[in-house]
């Protein structure tokens, strides 16, 4: 598949699930189950970018000493603890990545 | 009832602030798809055509970890998903417009649009009270555009000693922040990210993502049902 071909097949799946939620998805189509268990969908989703991105290596191997992202990963969830803002969390993960790889 | 051009101004003040984490989000993309190996064009084309940041994102990570296009279309999907319950919510609202407002409305309907204009239309019947959806809309559309294209320029800039696809994870992290101090959230989110690691060699077609989603999913189901009935 092309590279236009994938960005547009992308872009319909994006654009169909937000026509879906105004012009089909009814409130009473959900029960109250559903509506719950939908809440979990970026804890459950967003992590299997999160994690591989941070444990594994370019060639896909798991790497655990050596490894400053994880250090700097942790930095940024506690401060997106305490903080709860998008903006502290993400960079004060590449200021203590910087810090570490560059100054450490 | 208000003219529709200050509607359309109080959804673009009220989405202002909003705005702020969307432009490292915008740059950082503009800058990992000339990374990953898409042109200057098939970007821009990206942040046209899909406009939405964790869909994209999600793309690129997966292109670049060179996972078939099937998969790569079916993860964009699982990351939408999440979107279906917006709609539960919001459709109340915009039952009464016309087929092609929703068609035209669609596309704007991004994650902070949404958030910021579902307050607004709670409180005003006005017939006009899209309009602050469209204005919000719109100006997350001009900020995600004008990022991402400087994020192209930049792109040839950065070397790549920075280290810069680790704000990548760093976004998605960011995304949880409310999610952190719950409980039943925290758990999904250690299991669901070490199936995505243990598994990202051994499930077949890179379909990691959507494997580990799933089960994250399944546990939300089985720990919401236990802490129900302990209730």
């Amino acid at each position: 598949m092309s590279n236009w071909a994938l960005i547009i097949y992308c872009g319909l799946i994006t654009y169909l699930t937000r026509f879906s939620m105004i012009a089909l998805i009814k409130k009473e189509m959900f029960n109250d189950r559903v509506r719950q268990v939908l809440s979990y969908v970026p804890s459950a989703i967003f992590p299997a970018i999160i994690f591989p991105a941070i444990f594994l290596d370019n060639s896909g191997s798991i790497l655990i000493e050596d490894n400053p992202k994880i250090l700097a990963a942790l930095i940024a969830t506690l401060i997106g603890i305490f903080s709860r803002s998008i903006i502290a969390t993400i960079f004060s993960g590449l200021a203590s990545y910087w810090f570490l790889i560059f100054v450490v | 009832m208000k003219s529709s051009l200050k509607v359309f101004l109080k959804g673009i003040i009220d989405v202002s602030p909003l705005m702020i984490p969307v432009v490292p989000f915008g740059l950082i993309f503009g800058v990992l798809a000339i990374d990953v190996g898409f042109t200057p064009l098939e970007t821009m084309g990206m942040s046209l055509i899909v406009f939405g940041g964790a869909s994209q994102i999600v793309l690129l990570q997966l292109f670049s970890g060179g996972a078939s296009s099937l998969v790569i279309i079916s993860s964009v999907g699982a990351v939408n998903s999440r979107h279906l319950l917006y709609g539960a919510v919001v459709s109340e609202h915009l039952s009464d417009l016309k087929l092609i407002w929703k068609i035209i409305i669609s596309y704007f309907l991004i994650d902070q649009a949404y958030a910021i204009s579902n307050d607004y239309l709670k409180k005003n019947k006005d017939q006009n009270r899209y309009f602050h959806l469209v204005g919000a809309g719109a100006t997350c559309w001009v900020i995600w555009q004008s990022t991402t294209f400087f994020g192209i320029i930049l792109g040839a800039a950065i070397p790549e000693k920075l280290g810069l696809s680790f704000a990548v994870p760093l976004t998605f992290l960011a995304l949880l922040v409310n999610d952190f101090r719950k409980f039943i959230n925290v758990i999904i989110i250690i299991i669901s990210g070490l199936v995505a690691t243990f598994g990202y060699n051994f499930i077949p077609f890179k379909a990691y993502a959507i494997v580990a989603g799933l089960t994250g999913l399944l546990v939300a189901m089985i720990l919401t049902k236990m802490i129900k009935t302990n209730e």
